[in-house]
């Protein structure tokens, strides 16, 4: 236990930066993923063909080949770069690969909520010469968003344990703080072990719980 | 043949074919609307009743044919379609009023945002709407708390928010429980008596005599017949036609 309050401003440091990556990530991944969501009901075939494309290749790489990726091919090799300091450019190279990774789940999500809206509303929305972002905008997406507000949240406190994929490419969020601190405090490992698990579930427990509230309180009657 | 109401036509269908797979839906439909003129569209279920009308604002796309609305050929797609459709009225069978919008919500939506006219103009005139219909004091609820005809008196003013041309009716008092069609079926007959140009898929007999100018008896997609509603009730001029109203007439 001494090892995790003598360590205390350290660990509130590293956690503080996981959920930084959380937030920047999920609003980048719900941004993109709508997006492609609305591609891929669009009556376009080539925006079509390039959403479920993305979504195929992403969903199904592991995300530490496309954390690597960010950090690597990215980073070292075509040189992407946001700033002088070193780990502040992963950090966003990581916040990329991993907005990029979620949003694919996003897109299925959405669409699986879009689905939920009965075909008469968009028809409705039509008939009113409502345009196809429009009828997206203010009828479709907005009950979507409504039915996958539960998966939304499922989604979320995934990404907060993916976070910990950044370590990877050398981001100092929890878990590769965790590393660090077991071998400083190689008495404590277990303390320091069960401190971080438990820190997570602070972070991951209240998530899930307002998605459920939330997901409760905006559910459309019909 | 039918009573002449306008003198120009708002819709002209000529040759109009439709197909769902193998099933010919529409048969080479000619059809004229006048302007003011209600057109009431009878027949038994899986006639094209409600093809026609949703061909007229393309819901449903039609295989060959011309169909002009206003004097011009019906747009194909994006804003031009759009524009068009936000001149014709639609209500639905099933109503489909929006139903994450409030019902005041859901009268100035496409005032709003499709002819852009300023949110408090929009709210007064859909709350003048809501009055006309008479759910004015229901407008901040959402649709799941009204009743069904409420609901439909509700899709009617929404269609009148956009001062339409003319509104299509597909089945308008289908889903209602008996006790409400009524309701909705007065707001129609004013609507009528007001100078709207209305084609209606009904039923309801009981409308097409008091509020239509011409019935148009339609089976196996083709209109069979068409006349006034007091020629075509007594004294339908095809078997089928008498067969079909000998089934609906006699109880």
């Amino acid at each position: 236990m001494g090892a995790l309050v003598e360590e205390f401003p350290v660990i509130l440091g590293a956690f503080w930066l996981t959920v930084r990556l959380t937030l920047a990530s999920a609003v980048a991944a719900l941004v993109l993923g709508t997006v492609l969501a609305a591609m891929r009901v669009s009556p376009f075939a080539v925006l079509r063909g390039v959403a479920t494309a993305y979504v195929n290749t992403l969903r199904n790489t592991p995300l530490t080949l496309v954390i690597v990726f960010c950090g690597l091919g990215l980073g070292l090799v075509l040189d992407v770069s946001f700033s002088e300091s070193l780990s502040t450019n992963y950090l966003w190279l990581s916040i990329i690969g991993l907005s990029a990774y979620t949003a694919a789940f996003v897109c299925e999500a959405i669409r699986s909520g879009i689905n939920t809206v009965p075909v008469g509303q968009a028809e409705a929305a039509r008939a009113l010469g409502l345009t196809f972002t429009q009828n997206l905008r203010f009828i479709v997406l907005p009950q979507a968003f409504r039915a996958i507000i539960a998966p939304l949240g499922s989604l979320l406190i995934a990404l907060t344990k993916n976070t910990t994929v950044a370590a990877a490419i050398g981001v100092a969020e929890a878990s590769l703080t965790m590393k660090s601190l077991f071998e400083r405090h190689q008495d404590s490992v277990v303390a320091i072990f069960f401190g971080f698990a438990l820190a997570f579930l602070v972070l991951t427990l209240p998530t899930g719980l307002f998605f459920g509230w939330l997901s409760r309180r905006l559910k459309v009657a019909r | 043949m039918t009573e002449a109401v306008g003198s120009t036509s708002l819709v002209r269908l000529e040759n109009v074919n439709k197909h769902f797979g193998t099933l010919h839906v529409l048969k080479d439909i000619d059809l004229d609307i006048a302007r003011g003129e209600v057109v009431v569209a009878i027949g038994p279920s899986g006639a094209g009743k409600s093809t026609l009308c949703r061909v007229i604002n393309r819901l449903e796309t039609i295989d060959s044919g011309t169909i002009t609305f206003d004097g011009k050929s019906l747009a194909v797609e994006g804003r031009a379609l759009a524009q068009l459709r936000s001149e014709v009225g639609m209500v639905f069978q099933s109503f489909n009023l929006f139903a994450h919008k409030t019902i005041l919500e859901n009268v100035t939506l496409g005032p709003i945002r499709v002819r852009k006219i300023a949110r408090d103009q929009a709210e007064k005139r859909g709350m003048e709407l809501l009055e006309r219909v008479g759910i004015a004091s229901q407008a901040e609820k959402y649709p799941a708390q009204l009743s069904g005809g409420q609901q439909q008196r509700v899709a009617i003013a929404r269609a009148l928010a956009m001062d339409p041309k003319m509104i299509l009716f597909d089945e308008p008092t289908s889903a209602l429980d008996p006790e409400m069609v009524q309701e909705v079926l007065d707001v129609m007959i004013s609507l009528a008596r007001d100078g709207m140009t209305m084609l209606v898929v009904t039923h309801e007999m009981g409308f097409a005599r008091r509020a239509a100018n011409r019935v148009v008896f339609m089976a196996d997609g083709a209109v069979v017949e068409q006349n006034t509603p007091d020629e075509f009730f007594t004294n339908p001029g095809t078997d089928r036609a008498r067969d079909f109203l000998s089934k609906i007439l006699t109880h």
